[in-house]
């Protein structure tokens, strides 16, 4: 077997562990191992790489090669290994931003290396197709990754005839890429960098902060296709095959997440939502509508006495870190013999799952995770619907009101049960901005104070009572 | 050219088929470790940063292929790293129910 074979049939080996380790992740039990198959597998393609020949040559700069990849080593281990779990969708954006530039590099290297050659049309595409995609996947992620740390603000940003530039932009730069291909100039390949740059940030500026973790997920998505176009350039069915993959399957993921906020993909690309919300919410709302307030001493009487508790956890929890609290309240409640469980709404937390992973980062036990739909049937018969830091999710405004922005994005019903007792900071709107009727129900009872603070009393209490 | 082009077109377009077939099933508990996997497997960009700072021979192609496997490095060991961080923590508890069995013992 030749040398080029062996290598070959060893990428195949790789790009089958990246199908079986996406198949893993459907389940929980099978998906860190299938997460680590496929890094076996990529650890497999990368050292076959370096036998790999190059126009004829084993690999130039071998020593290089080496020192990219140990930099690369030392900065991603502890960065991935120490961020706070709260920070993980911006690490998450971060590390699929580097991919794209990435993708974008190894194209505009590749166009450098062949321009002399006069490849043919198609490759020239495909050079400039991983170029635009790879570094507007780059400089949106960028965007994406400044939003959620709050380098700034994470509200859409518009201006005046924010549409039709974007549609400018983006249609300048088609019109650079035909102009490429008819003059193959390379000049040109440095305005086509320069504005695909500026559209990833101008496509990723007016998207607000709550609607960040779709657009990470289609970013990723990007990545993958940059990639993919990379493969077809260099002639590698390797990263044909695992940048379609998740290319694929990274664009099914982002219309599920927008699915489950009720919202097509569209709309949550371009709508700008939320950025006129907040100003009319408030004004609207300041009528002295009178709220009900408690004690957390007076919840954990009222907890005392129920049969049947629910949990509705959302960002504001995992942002006062008290999932651990949340979880200590469950256990005392529990030795009560009252039934306790909590109500994930798909998008609670900043990514789809995100409040799985947090709540799992405190021991709470899998089977008491319980996803929207069947929260929601369970709520009729709980005796109180806890809710901790959510907001958006249980606003019954979804259902209700049909100028509501939020109209139509299913909801956990938290109204459904007996009594509702809302862990407020303030009375602020949530991410997304809009008030929530919840608030002013009859059912209501609210706690302000950091939620952490709150229910540490509220585990004292339920303790001594 | 042609025959090679369809063969990657070929590729491309059952891996879109499969791509999609495998995530149909996936709980939404797990979208978020799923998009964090798939992040890691698009870092397999190294593998064609380093053949194009391997087959570098201009001072340019040698800084723009070092970035490349710079940044695909930081793609691959980044995305597998909190992949794997996050799925640590979807190992099922037995804690609660052994409380629950010492309860009903009581």
């Amino acid at each position: 077997m030749s040398r080029e074979t062996l290598i070959d049939l060893l990428y195949l080996f790789s790009a089958t562990t990246f199908v079986l380790a996406l198949k893993g992740l459907g389940s929980p039990k099978r998906a860190r191992t299938g997460n680590m198959v496929a890094a076996f597998g990529m650890l497999v393609a990368i050292v076959a790489t370096f036998f790999k020949y190059v126009d004829g040559h084993p690999l130039h700069h071998v020593w290089l090669i080496a020192l990219a990849m140990f930099i690369g080593l030392i900065i991603a281990v502890p960065t991935a290994r120490f961020v706070k779990m709260t920070a993980m969708p911006q690490l998450v954006a971060i590390f699929n931003g580097v991919g794209g530039g990435a993708a974008s590099l190894v194209s505009i290297t590749e166009f450098v290396h062949i321009k002399s050659s006069h490849p043919a049309t198609y490759v020239t595409l495909e050079v400039l197709l991983g170029v635009l995609i790879g570094t507007v996947s780059f400089s949106g992620s960028a965007i994406a990754f400044a939003k959620l740390q709050e380098l700034m603000t994470g509200r859409p940003v518009t201006y005046p005839g924010q549409q039709v530039i974007n549609g400018l932009v983006g249609l300048a730069s088609l019109g650079v890429i035909v102009t490429i291909l008819v003059s193959s100039s390379t000049s040109l390949l440095w305005v086509l960098l320069a504005l695909s740059f500026v559209l990833g940030v101008i496509f990723v500026l007016p998207i607000g902060g709550a609607d960040v973790p779709v657009l990470i997920s289609l970013l990723n998505a990007f990545t993958g296709l940059a990639v993919a176009a990379s493969g077809f350039t260099l002639g590698s069915n390797l990263l044909i095959v695992a940048g379609t993959l998740v290319g694929a399957s990274g664009i099914l993921l982002t219309r599920l997440m927008s699915k489950a906020m009720g919202r097509s993909l569209s709309n949550v690309l371009f709508s700008a939502f939320g950025s006129n919300v907040t100003a009319s919410g408030a004004t609207e709302r300041e009528d002295g509508r009178s709220v009900r307030s408690g004690t957390p001493e007076d919840i954990a009487i009222l907890l005392g006495f129920a049969s049947r508790v629910v949990f509705v956890p959302g960002y504001g929890l995992a942002v006062s870190q008290g999932q651990h609290v949340l979880r200590e309240l469950a256990e005392e409640l529990e030795k009560k013999g009252i039934e306790v469980f909590y109500a994930i709404h798909p998008v609670a937390g900043r990514m789809p799952g995100h409040m799985n992973v947090l709540l799992a980062e405190a021991n709470v036990p899998y089977e008491q995770l319980v996803e929207m739909d069947e929260a929601n049937s369970e709520l009729q018969t709980a005796d109180v619907a806890l809710i901790v830091g959510a907001n958006d999710t249980v606003n019954p405004a979804a259902t209700d009101d049909k100028t509501s922005p939020i109209y139509g994005m299913p909801i956990i019903h938290a109204d459904l049960a007996e009594n509702v007792v809302f862990l407020k900071r303030s009375m602020r709107p949530g991410f997304a901005g809009i008030e929530n009727e919840l608030l002013y129900n009859p059912k209501t009872t609210l706690v302000f104070g950091d939620a952490k603070d709150t229910l540490t009393k509220m585990v004292a209490a339920v303790k001594s009572s | 050219m042609g025959n090679v082009l369809l063969q990657y077109a070929t590729v491309l377009m059952l891996t879109i088929f499969v791509g999609i077939e495998i995530i149909a099933k996936v709980p939404s508990i797990l979208h978020t470790p799923l998009m964090s996997g798939s992040n890691a497997i698009h870092g397999v960009i190294l593998v064609g940063s380093m053949l194009v700072l391997g087959g570098a021979n201009t001072n340019l192609q040698e800084v723009l292929g070092f970035l490349a496997v710079l940044l695909a490095t930081l793609n691959v060991v980044g995305g597998f790293v909190v992949t794997d961080r996050m799925l640590e923590m979807f190992k099922p508890k037995a804690k609660p129910q052994a409380a629950k069995k010492e309860e009903v013992a009581q």
